[in-house]
């Protein structure tokens, strides 16, 4: 038995909660933005979903944190005096700049044509909520659906250097903590970037497929193929830059490689090297590449993808739960292990993190209905063809 | 300056300090808010506290009368300062304890064990950092460096995110679970401005513990900061504790 | 070109919500909610105003004069009343409203003085066990001036640390004065007539020499004249803890 200090270290589930979360939202924009910044036209099908997949995690990416908060009454503090010096103090300008500046925006221009479509289709309630998310707009000439695309592009070009600083900096929240050498590394921000967007597409891929399943629609295989491809892409990124981190840390070889190689081969063996690295990062990352490189059908292409979304999921997961709690499972004097047992019920508990973790599917889910993504294929009523993501 | 000095210019201070505080509200006038005491002047003091390792004997009375002159929790995880007990062995192992952490309950020697080369007690309490981490990262604000270099918080303030325990590379963080707020040694602040000593300092029977100004021309931690060979806790950290430690073993961390 | 209508309406929505914030910033809500320093001062007077519960020696000694001057003049000068006292505040406030506790039981002296290897060499320790088991600190010793009621005859009374480590090591049976000459004024002021150490090798040179009386010393026998240089035996073995085990 170690030494650790007497005082107790408290972050608990609800922290591993938040960077999931802002992950895939960051991850889920980006892949979104191929389609209008990088004219990927195959992933044309899953650019809404994409886009509404971002909106549900972002509501409620800032809900952890506010929970976790000793007085979630003062949390309003964070705008009113923001200490310049604190990364966490940018969090309340980085999170509404990136929700009502990015991503409302570039939904409702994406949108428009649709709302004020639907909202002539409808009545009663439906007709007021419509018009009134279209802000009452009524223009579909040619000229003004052009300059909605326009406006969408202009906006993902902004949205992706947002979407990295929403996550740079959540990485950066960890990383600039000295006093932690789990945390404090160079690296983070960019390790965070990079698994926010293999945890981003791979949330958009599962719901993807998932959706397919229970709405009865077609898959497009092409689109899965590329999604799978950036996936694939983005998991070696992802691998090559936590090798990376690992390599230089046990080279380097600081005073607190004993107590990190110690806290490594025992607390997080489960976490870290089964789950995060073999199962959620060596065995996707395999699959990938057999998939591209053996012709399998479809369905069974498609089994593989929906298996892998979720052990990637279950891997971000857990390089989080690694970080966070990793983070604090050893004392910061360097000589003990401590243990964190999570809670079941209350405020900072295993309940919570699951409702958090449930509901943006349920705000996905009323999205969804609201805002069908597909709904204009069938109700066209003009004829007026959407442009495709190429655009002149 | 010796002991009994201070005590004749302490006596001299009490009623000179009470009849300023008496006649500055009539000076001052009711219009101006007051920020700062109007007979305290802290841009005129940065104080720090000298640890002479070689003289503390571990009896853990300062711990106590820290828990009863700040009102920190009973608990045994919560500390505003705690002292650890160092063991280096003759094949190099250290083992370290924290003594204080049985409230109550005098702490019992280990056995006697042969292998052990040198042992001694470490007294820790928050290093009132000149570059504070806990500062710089709370997000709102509510901890923050007086000008007098001590490190207060801001329990009417701070959001209890605990991020300010987290950057702290000394433990000496923890969140109050009455207030729900971080908190952390003051030096006793409400004692230092009116020219008392920290209660752990008052309390301690062997002068291990030396409070002291560092603007001082002739203080105790001067003097101290001058005849001793000082280390700091990790100083690689750059956070330039203003707690210095005398004969400090390079095992301590 | 013409700003199509929907720009018009996002740019209302939008400027409306600035306005907001701005009237909020700037108008409505008060200049000192957005300054951290003002909180701060405050926040620094508070902890300011915090009560005192620790009295301090000084205002002690306004009472207990008599008390006061007896303790400094002896070995308890460093120890605040309040050490063994307890916090005693309320009391200087209010002589009547608290009466600081007289601890006279064993373990309140044997807090800082019962036997624990870690405390620094010297420190005067006893074996809460041999030493009057059931005796009350108080009875031989004054707390104020704990002078021992005679003068130590045995060298653990003070040395206690250095005996626990002897005790374990072959040199157990060696009496103090084998190695060191002990003047009797180091019983009484024991800095003003401090116990020699050897000076040269002949002191172990009487046991660890080959055909020593001693059967286990002269396994350890060496060449005094060949061995170790110019260095005296202790400069490199502790001899109250030689390398050699029981």
């Amino acid at each position: 038995m170690g030494f650790i200090y007497p005082n107790k270290s408290t972050w608990a589930i609800l922290i591993v909660v938040y960077p999931y979360l802002t992950g895939i939202v960051a991850g889920a924009f980006i892949l979104a933005s191929l389609v209008k910044v990088f004219n990927v036209v195959e992933v044309q099908p899953i650019y809404r979903l994409a886009l509404l997949t971002a909106l549900s995690f972002m509501l409620v990416a800032g809900m952890p944190l506010q929970l976790h908060l000793g007085h979630p009454e003062r949390a309003y503090e964070i705008f009113f005096t923001p200490q310049p010096t604190s990364a966490m103090a940018m969090f309340g300008f980085v999170y509404l700049w990136y929700l009502l500046g990015i991503l409302l925006i570039e939904i409702w221009f994406e949108y428009r044509q649709q709302l004020v479509l639907m909202a002539r289709q409808s009545r009663g309630l439906l007709k007021g909520i419509y018009s009134a998310l279209s802000l009452f707009s009524k223009d579909l000439s040619p000229e003004a659906l052009a300059f909605d695309h326009k406006a969408s592009k202009l906006i993902t070009i902004i949205g992706i250097p947002s979407a990295f600083l929403l996550h740079g900096y959540v990485g950066f929240i960890f990383g600039s903590v000295k006093a932690n050498p789990w945390w404090g590394s160079v690296l983070m921000p960019i390790v965070f970037l990079m698994s926010a967007i293999v945890s981003g597409i791979a949330m958009v891929m599962f719901l993807y497929i998932l959706l397919s399943l229970v709405r009865n629609e077609k898959l497009d295989m092409r689109c899965l193929d590329k999604i799978g491809l950036f996936l694939l892409v983005a998991i070696i990124v992802d691998f090559v830059l936590e090798a990376l981190d690992y390599i230089h840390r046990l080279y380097q070889s600081e005073e607190s490689i004993g107590i990190l190689t110690q806290l490594v081969s025992s607390k997080l063996f489960l976490s870290l090297v089964v789950v995060q690295l073999l199962l959620g990062m060596l065995l996707p990352l395999v699959v990938l590449v057999l998939v591209r490189s053996v012709r399998f059908n479809e369905e069974l292409r498609k089994l593989l993808y929906f298996t892998t979304s979720l052990l990637i999921l279950l891997g971000i997961f857990s390089m989080r739960w690694n970080v966070v709690i990793g983070g604090q499972l050893y004392s910061k004097s360097l000589r003990g292990l401590m243990a964190y047992k999570m809670e079941i019920t209350g405020i900072e508990s295993l309940l919570t993190a699951l409702a958090l973790l449930a509901l943006p599917f349920i705000i996905l889910a009323v999205l969804y209905r609201l805002l069908p993504p597909r709904w204009m294929e069938s109700h066209s009523p003009t004829g007026i063809d959407r442009p495709t993501g190429v655009l002149t | 300056m010796n002991k009994r000095e201070f005590l004749k210019d302490a006596i001299l201070f009490f009623p000179a300090a009470a009849t300023l505080q008496a006649l500055a509200p009539a000076a001052e006038g009711k219009a101006e808010p007051a920020t700062t005491p109007t007979d305290y002047d802290a841009t005129r003091h940065w104080y720090g506290m000298g640890i002479d390792v070689d003289k503390c004997i571990g009896c853990n009375r300062c711990v106590e009368a820290c828990k009863a002159e700040n009102n920190v929790p009973d608990e045994p995880f919560y500390f505003r300062t705690w002292i650890e007990r160092y063991q280096i062995h003759e094949n190099g192992e250290t083992r370290v304890e924290c003594i204080s952490t049985r409230a109550g309950l005098p702490e019992q020697a280990p056995p006697e064990d042969p292998s052990v080369v040198r042992t001694f007690f470490v007294p820790k309490l928050c290093n009132q950092c000149a570059h504070p981490p806990c500062v710089q990262v709370c997000p709102v604000g509510a901890t923050f460096q007086t000008q007098d270099g001590v490190v207060l918080v801001d329990e009417k303030r701070c959001i209890g995110c605990r991020y300010c325990i987290q950057a702290c590379p000394y433990g000496a963080r923890y969140l109050n679970p009455r207030t729900k707020t971080a908190d952390k040694c003051t030096f006793c602040y409400h004692r230092i401005t009116e020219g008392l000593l920290p209660a752990c300092v008052e309390v301690c029977p062997t002068e291990a513990r030396i409070f002291g100004d560092l603007k001082g021309k002739a203080d105790r931690l001067v003097r101290f900061h001058r005849v001793n060979q000082i280390s700091v806790l990790k100083p690689d950290l750059n956070t330039e504790p203003k707690v210095l430690y005398a004969q400090l073993d390079g095992e301590v961390r | 070109m013409k700003l199509p209508e929907q720009v018009t309406r996002l740019g209302i929505v939008i400027a409306v919500i600035v306005a907001v914030v701005l009237l909020l910033r700037f108008v409505i809500l008060p200049e000192s909610l957005f300054s951290a320093r003002p909180h701060q001062a405050a926040a620094a007077e508070r902890e300011m105003a915090k009560p005192l519960r620790h009295a301090g020696v000084a205002v002690c000694r306004e009472c207990h004069e008599e008390q006061f001057e007896l303790k400094y003049g002896g070995k308890h000068r460093t120890i605040g009343c309040e050490n063994c006292h307890g916090p005693a505040a309320s009391h200087a406030a209010d002589e009547n409203a608290a009466k600081p506790p007289l601890p006279r039981e064993r373990e309140a002296c044997l807090a800082c003085h019962g036997y624990d290897s870690s405390r620094p060499n010297g420190f005067p320790q006893v074996d809460p066990l041999e030493h009057r088991p059931r005796k009350k600190c108080v009875t031989c010793h004054d707390p104020h001036d704990p002078v021992p009621p005679k003068a130590p005859t045995e060298c653990t009374g003070c040395h206690g640390r250095i005996e626990h480590t002897k005790a374990m090591s072959t040199h157990a049976l060696l009496p103090c004065a084998s190695c060191h000459a002990v003047d009797a004024q180091h019983m009484t002021e024991p800095r003003l007539a401090l116990p020699t150490k050897p000076d040269s090798r002949e002191v172990c040179g009487r046991c660890h020499v080959p055909g020593a009386t001693d059967p286990a010393a002269s396994k350890v026998s060496v060449d005094m004249a060949a061995h170790g240089g110019t260095y005296v035996c202790w400069e490199c073995h502790y001899a109250h803890l030689p390398e050699g085990r029981k």
